[in-house]
């Protein structure tokens, strides 16, 4: 076994009124792949925080020690220049800048404060080439994919001299074909000795790429496991991070299917900034009563884009086709149209689609379906109290008060108030747009069993997700979209991952 | 107790504000030899401020959904100056005036409003350009001269007292309308105390409450019976009664005001919640419209004169009241009360500062280390509970 490169001794770091973390203790080797996993809200991003100097050096106890040498990092500029590099869930790239200028912002290529374009330009071909992202440096940098963006931070980090590369979520917005990419990537820097830690929820990409794996509880270590030479199978990871054994990650279901509830006919969406662009073309699908049907692809095959469409179109231009309810046709031209006529929207992006972080949880549940709480246009804010602590009990939010501010809530409790606005408002059939993105695995198992029950209470579901695990754990019957158009549909028993992933590459399903 | 200490964690900003201007109003007080709160100028102070007061109810509106409004002054100039010709050059009855006037202000709002909402310009650009060629209407309406006089009883829109009846010492109608009106505030927290009780919620601790219901009581019974001391009740304190009370209502208990807060906070998500956006922004203008004339028919009434220097830095001074009041500048916080009272803070300071003989050079700096002490502090404890 190799040098530990990294040792966090015995950290614990207090916030007022909470322990962050407690005694944590992690260790990673040279050239190894470490991952960081734990439920949202165990410690993982204030561990590396603490780590980048983010939280400066006496601010939280414990040692830090890289290549051997104690660390005191006062802020993340010192931490950069020893080569630990963070790169962040969100992206901090500036998208009117080219690559070129983001990869060397506050690090220019500069003699006395003059810019050495030329210099600037060529390291970046280097580095561009290392990530394996054919672009031009000079292309700014808001209209690359974002998978192309997340190769952009990574080859910034190269730019540092990166010793130890740090990945938050890093594949969070990706699509597979990305994920897989990025994947790739971070083993081809264990060949070439860059050390990284992974904090990821996707355990199968910790499954593939980790070395050893550090998993935390509630601000505690609770094991570290050596891929190489114990048996790590991913349920062994979940018991560890839940400190129970999950031995189903979908609720158990027996679904009970009636009459086409809901029906698109021909749907065709133009993008709305080139109107001779077909988002989704000639779509044709169905949902029937008490029934959960997926739609899996790629990200940009359109979904989002027709589920925004149908409902009250909120996206597109030049839309085109029909929405039959209860076998009678409707038009939604508004959000409310769609609303009125029992239809909801949950996105994929609850804080900038979905929240009003700044308001609190009763009136963000409340927001959608306003008119059943009040008379004359007056709010009823007592029975909005009593509607929303029923809404808590039921989803299990864990809020101190639905007085706290949604900002507040970690992202599973997020989105279970996002999900919750869109029950009260009570629809007959609910688009789900990556309902369980970016949360802990016991959160998604509630969400599930969320969904499942408004599937039994005779609710259509329309489920879009890219996690092939969940479509195929949860749906009974799945359409694939690819290039906006359904190019297949799979029922339950049929489907694999494989027959799946060959009609969302648009390779056919034969 | 722990209901007490949570309320008063929950609630800083507002009690906060409040303290700083009692803090500010017996400063002065002092410093002014007790002259602040003399009747005459209590009341004074009520008349002098009226008009930034109402542009503060109707500013603190628009900056909650995420806007700004810089025409509020010239807005108010040429409303004044329209009124003026219609009632002195045409004499025009005054209540026909008021009603096309206000009208004319919603139609201004209704111009600015669909430029920012279906055009979506930004809002400081539109009123940049509506401050610019509102005041340039105005003094073309105007010829560059000032119209006076008005008639009176268009003068006493903001002049004028509520009428009194018998003869006594004091106003007695004054004292009246005091008693009156802590009876109702009275009747109505027992209200709501036997709602929340009917809810199940947690309610005031009895002594709290009743501390809370004396202390309501003597504000309002000692404040009466100060204006009762000189000529009672201005008319103008009517008005602003009035729209403060209808304004809170709106923004706290209706569904149009939850889609204003909803949409200051997040358009994107208000919007894909059912909320008509462009609609609630262009309404959010046309009151600030409306508000606006009627501010600029107080000024006129109050200087008996239509200029067309009238509302410069009105639009200034009401979003500072805002500001200091507690709104965020990046939209879906802020409150009417709160809007008010930051007024009143900025209001008491002119007073008092003149009073104490400070020139208008000094005035115009603290006034200015105000507004930004008082959002500094409103950021620090923002990022001290986040």
């Amino acid at each position: 076994m190799s040098a530990a490169i990294l040792e966090m001794r015995n950290i614990t770091k207090t916030f007022p009124g909470v322990k962050a973390l407690e005694n944590v203790n992690l260790v990673v080797r040279e050239g190894e792949t470490h991952a960081l996993c734990g439920e949202n809200g165990a410690g993982k991003s204030t561990l590396m925080k603490v780590l980048s100097g983010v939280y400066p050096y006496g601010s939280y106890e414990g040692e830090i020690r890289f290549k051997g040498q104690r660390c005191e990092f006062k802020d993340v500029k010192q931490s950069e220049s020893r080569g630990i590099v963070i790169i962040h869930q969100e992206l901090a790239l500036i998208p009117y800048l080219s690559i070129a200028e983001n990869i060397f912002l506050g690090n220019e290529r500069a003699r006395r404060g003059i810019v050495d374009w030329n210099e600037t330009y060529v390291r970046t071909k280097e580095l561009l080439k290392t990530v394996g992202l054919d672009e031009n440096p000079n292309t700014p940098v808001g209209t690359l994919g974002v998978g192309k963006q997340q190769l952009v931070e990574i080859a910034k980090a190269l730019s540092k001299k990166v010793q130890l590369l740090i990945l938050d979520e890093p594949t969070a917005a990706l699509n597979e074909e990305d994920s897989d990419n990025l994947l790739r990537l971070i083993v081809r820097f264990k060949q070439q000795g860059i050390s990284s830690i992974l904090i990821s929820h996707k355990l199968n990409e910790i499954a593939r790429v980790a070395d050893s794996i550090t998993i935390l509880r509630d601000g505690k270590t609770i094991e570290t496991l050596d891929m190489r030479t114990d048996e790590v199978t991913e349920d062994r990871i979940i018991k560890g991070m839940v400190g129970r054994d999950l031995t189903h990650r979908y609720p158990e279901r027996k679904p009970n299917i009636g009459g086409t509830l809901f029906e698109v006919r021909r749907w065709t969406v133009h993008h709305p900034q080139q109107p001779g662009r077909k988002v989704v073309d000639g779509v044709d699908l169905y949902v029937r009563r008490g029934e959960i049907v997926g739609i899996a692809g790629l990200i940009g095959a359109g979904r989002t884009e027709l589920a925004m469409s149908i409902f009250g179109r909120s996206y597109g231009s030049g839309i085109s086709g029909q929405l039959f309810k209860d076998g009678r046709e409707i038009r939604l031209r508004t959000v409310s149209d769609a609303i009125r006529h029992g239809i909801a929207y949950v996105t994929e992006d609850r804080k900038q689609y979905g929240l009003n972080l700044i308001d609190d949880v009763k009136r963000n549940l409340s927001l959608a379906n306003l008119k059943k709480l009040s008379r004359r246009g007056v709010v009823n804010e007592n029975e909005e109290i009593v509607t929303a602590e029923t809404f808590r009990r039921r989803m299990n939010i864990k809020t101190p008060s639905v007085r706290q501010k949604t900002g507040n809530l970690s992202g599973g409790n997020q989105q279970k108030v996002v999900l919750g606005k869109w029950i009260f408002a009570e629809p007959d059939l609910l688009i789900l747009d990556e309902p369980t993105r970016g949360i802990d695995v016991g959160a998604k198992y509630e969400i599930y069993t969320i969904i499942q029950e408004l599937a039994s209470e005779g609710k259509g579901i329309l489920l879009i997700s890219s996690e092939l695990p969940e479509i195929l754990g949860m749906c009974d019957r799945i359409y694939v979209m690819s290039e906006g158009r359904i190019t297949g549909e799979v029922p339950r028993g049929e489907a694999t991952q494989e027959t799946l992933m060959r009609y969302m590459t648009g390779s056919g399903g034969k | 107790m722990g209901i007490v200490k949570n309320l008063f964690r929950t609630n800083v900003r507002q009690y906060g504000m409040i303290i700083a201007l009692v803090v500010i109003t017996l400063l002065f007080q002092w410093l002014s030899g007790g002259i602040l709160l003399k009747p005459l100028n209590i009341t004074n102070l009520i008349q002098q401020n009226s008009y930034i007061l109402v542009l503060a109810i109707g500013m603190v509106l628009v900056i909650i959904t995420g806007h700004i409004d810089l025409s509020v002054g010239s807005v108010a100039a040429f409303v004044g100056a329209v009124s003026a010709i219609l009632m002195v050059d045409h004499h025009m009855p005054f209540w026909l005036a008021l009603v096309l006037t206000l009208l004319l202000g919603a139609i201004v709002g209704a111009w600015q409003g669909f430029w920012v909402a279906y055009v979506r310009i930004p809002s400081f650009i539109v009123t940049l350009a509506g401050m610019l060629l509102f005041r340039g209407l105005t003094m073309i309406v105007l010829n560059g001269q000032s119209i006076a006089p008005f008639p009176k009883a268009f003068q006493n829109m903001s002049a004028g007292f509520l009428p009194d009846f018998g003869s006594f010492r004091v106003h007695m109608l004054t004292i009246v309308l005091g008693i009156l009106l802590s009876a109702a505030t009275v009747v109505q927290e027992f209200r709501s105390r036997r709602t929340q009780r009917k809810y199940g919620f947690d309610a005031l601790p009895i002594p709290w409450f009743a501390a809370k219901l004396a202390a309501v009581v003597a504000v309002v019974n000692v404040f009466t019976w100060v204006l009762a001391q000189y000529k009672g009740i201005p008319n103008i304190l009517v008005i602003l009664f009035i729209l403060v009370v209808a304004y809170t209502f709106v923004t706290n208990r209706t569904v149009a005001g939850r889609h204003i807060y909803a949409l200051g906070g997040n358009e994107k998500a208000a919007g894909l919640s059912g909320v008509k956006t462009k609609r609630v922004t262009f309404w959010v203008f046309v009151n600030m419209g409306a508000l606006a004339a009627l501010s600029g028919l107080i000024y006129a009434a109050r200087l008996n004169a239509a200029t067309p220097k009238a509302g410069v830095n009105f639009e200034l001074d009401a979003i500072a009241a805002c500001f200091i009041g507690g709104a965020s500048a990046s939209g879906g916080i802020g409150t009417v009360v709160g809007a008010i009272v930051g007024g009143l803070v900025m209001g008491v300071m002119n007073n008092g500062m003149s009073l104490i003989g400070l020139g208008i050079d000094w005035q115009q700096g603290i006034k200015g280390l105000v507004l930004l002490l008082a959002v500094g502090f409103d950021i620090y404890n923002k990022n001290k509970t986040a």
